[in-house]
């Protein structure tokens, strides 16, 4: 039996921690909105630049915690979702930074001094902002999903998959994120249905091939759900075979969606540009519209969304907003 | 081999060294251990090792059916927390606290030891002032991430009141439990057997379900 121990970093601050908690009347030079990988760099960044920084996190390590295994993050050639957060986290947290976890930013006011608000009222004051707020788990929006969330309806593979032991069920897309939830799946559940939308896979051949290597998954290309079925719990799905325009109903107990992310940019529709996916729009040096806020990671605009591609413009973003607090 | 590597060990010990007073943890299994008896009893010695202030006592189900009684365990493994005087205060764990879990179970033993919880001082009161029995079952894997915040949020209502007990219930090895209660994504907490809770809630969620149940 595997016990893997996911040990959080204690909170007392017996370790090494030098966090401070952020204060209202302080101006600080970079307010940082993020704790994923593009965040948790940009917070490394500036700290090193020595600028005045804080960081408010709804959530910290954002999708990489929900992430079983990383193979393409340099440095590991293999690493688990959260013990990578973990190495990020300890890494912030050897700084004296403003630190705030747990908190959802409800609005932006741009000017001079950018002044952000927080769900429970809380405003804080800064000269620039790095938005790196993510994205969160796309929906299907097809009847019967909201019902039944929770029951039978998920978003967690890794979270839900043993409560699936010996049952049906069927994983909604074609990227890594869905492949990989197929094979947790294959493993325990009794039959796997894959549906992707278009006419092939988008996941890593890797992965591809390791998934093809269970006999108990089907995988049907070019079909979506068109609805999903049950009372009080999943019983049916109803899939659409798009070459052959037709409908089909599948029994299964389980619904996994793993059909990609939505950028968080609600809270700033109106004060910054987005793209028609509603991702924030950024320059080569992720720059907004809006002169002093920056973006940064897999809310904006910049293609790919990796790891390791959110890093490396969480510290493009630290240092345009560095350069542009010492130079205004 | 042991369960606890040499650095979760280490790292156990430093964030148990808060503990203010003596936690007794009552194991219950039975003569012929299940295999999931068998690693969450090693687990629990191995555990009790880290810290001077852990005591383990062991339990056979049926033959020590009185203190089985006294804590209300029916199914096994089992573990119950116990406080300096051997005051049981409502929480147990069913299963074994390890994965995700190793962190509600080790704020449960902090609960128990007198570290100050942290809660709202209005649900503090309105909780504390709550005169009916109340059961919280959250139901939990090992390999969520969200789980033990509703653990613990469930666990330290119960400790705020004599009346009100709080399980963590792993849904792998209960099963049958998982099955019972239409458990199909987690957390899912039941209360008193007619409302739910689906995720991670505020405590103030808790609050209301528990009124309404």
């Amino acid at each position: 039996m595997d016990l893997n121990f996911n040990l959080k970093p204690s909170e007392e601050g017996e370790t090494d921690y030098k966090t401070v908690a952020l204060e209202s009347n302080q101006v600080y030079d970079v307010l940082i909105i993020g704790g994923g990988p593009a965040g948790l760099t940009a917070a490394v960044y500036c700290m090193r630049k020595g600028v005045n920084t804080a960081l408010v996190a709804d959530e910290i390590g954002g999708q990489v915690s929900s992430t079983t295994e990383i193979e393409n993050y340099m440095g590991y050639m293999y690493i688990e979702g959260d013990e990578l957060v973990e190495k990020f986290e300890d890494q912030v947290k050897q700084f004296e930074i403003a630190y705030q976890e747990g908190s959802k930013v409800t609005s932006i006011k741009n000017g001079e001094i950018k002044e952000i608000t927080l769900e429970n009222g809380n405003t804080y004051q800064a000269k620039s902002v790095i938005v790196a707020a993510g994205k969160s788990s796309r929906k299907l929006n097809c009847p019967g999903e909201d019902k039944l969330i929770g029951k039978g309806v998920a978003y967690c593979a890794i979270c839900d998959a043993p409560l699936y032991k010996d049952k049906d069920v069927v994983i909604v897309g074609g990227g890594n994120s869905a492949v990989e939830a197929a094979i947790d799946l294959a493993k325990i559940a009794n039959d796997v249905t894959l549906l992707e939308i278009e006419d092939h896979l988008n996941a890593d051949q890797i992965l591809i091939d390791r998934l093809n290597e269970f006999d108990n998954v089907n995988i049907l290309l070019e079909h979506s759900v068109q609805e999903i079925q049950g009372e009080s719990k999943v019983e049916n799905i109803v899939i659409e075979n798009h070459q052959q325009n037709i409908n089909k109903e599948i029994t299964a107990q389980g619904i996994f969606i793993e059909i990609g992310w939505i950028p968080n940019t609600n809270f700033v529709k109106d004060t910054l540009e987005l793209n028609d996916y509603n991702e924030i729009k950024v320059d080569c040096k992720c720059r907004t519209n809006q002169e002093g806020i920056f973006a940064a990671g897999d809310i904006t605009n910049v293609p790919f969304k990796q790891i390791i591609i959110a890093s490396g413009e969480g510290a493009k973003a630290a240092l345009s907003a560095c350069d542009y607090v010492l130079k205004s | 081999m042991s369960l606890i590597d040499d650095e979760v060990a280490q790292q156990l010990k430093d964030q148990l060294e808060v503990l203010k007073n003596e936690v007794t943890l009552a194991f219950f299994t039975q003569e012929f251990e299940c295999e999931s008896c068998q690693t969450a009893h090693q687990f629990l010695e191995e555990f009790a090792d880290l810290s001077d202030t852990i005591n383990l006592e062991v339990y056979d189900l049926q033959k020590d059916s009185d203190k089985a009684e006294e804590y209300n365990v029916d199914n096994i493994p089992a573990t119950v927390l116990l406080d300096q005087n051997k005051e049981y205060q409502g929480l147990r764990f069913f299963g074994i606290p390890a994965g995700y879990e190793i962190n509600s179970f080790v704020n449960a033993l902090k609960l128990v030891s007198g570290v100050e919880p942290e809660l709202d001082d209005a649900i503090q009161n309105e909780i504390s002032n709550l005169d009916k029995e109340v059961h919280l079952q959250v139901f939990v894997t090992l390999q969520c991430p969200y789980c033990p915040e509703a653990v613990e949020t469930a666990q330290k209502l119960a400790f705020a009141n004599q009346k009100i007990t709080a399980d963590m219930i792993d849904s792998s090895i209960f099963h049958h439990l998982a099955v019972k209660y239409d458990v199909s994504g987690v957390p899912k907490t039941v209360i008193n057997e007619t409302e739910e809770i689906v995720g991670a809630q505020p405590a103030k969620e808790f609050l209301t379900a528990i009124k309404n149940s």
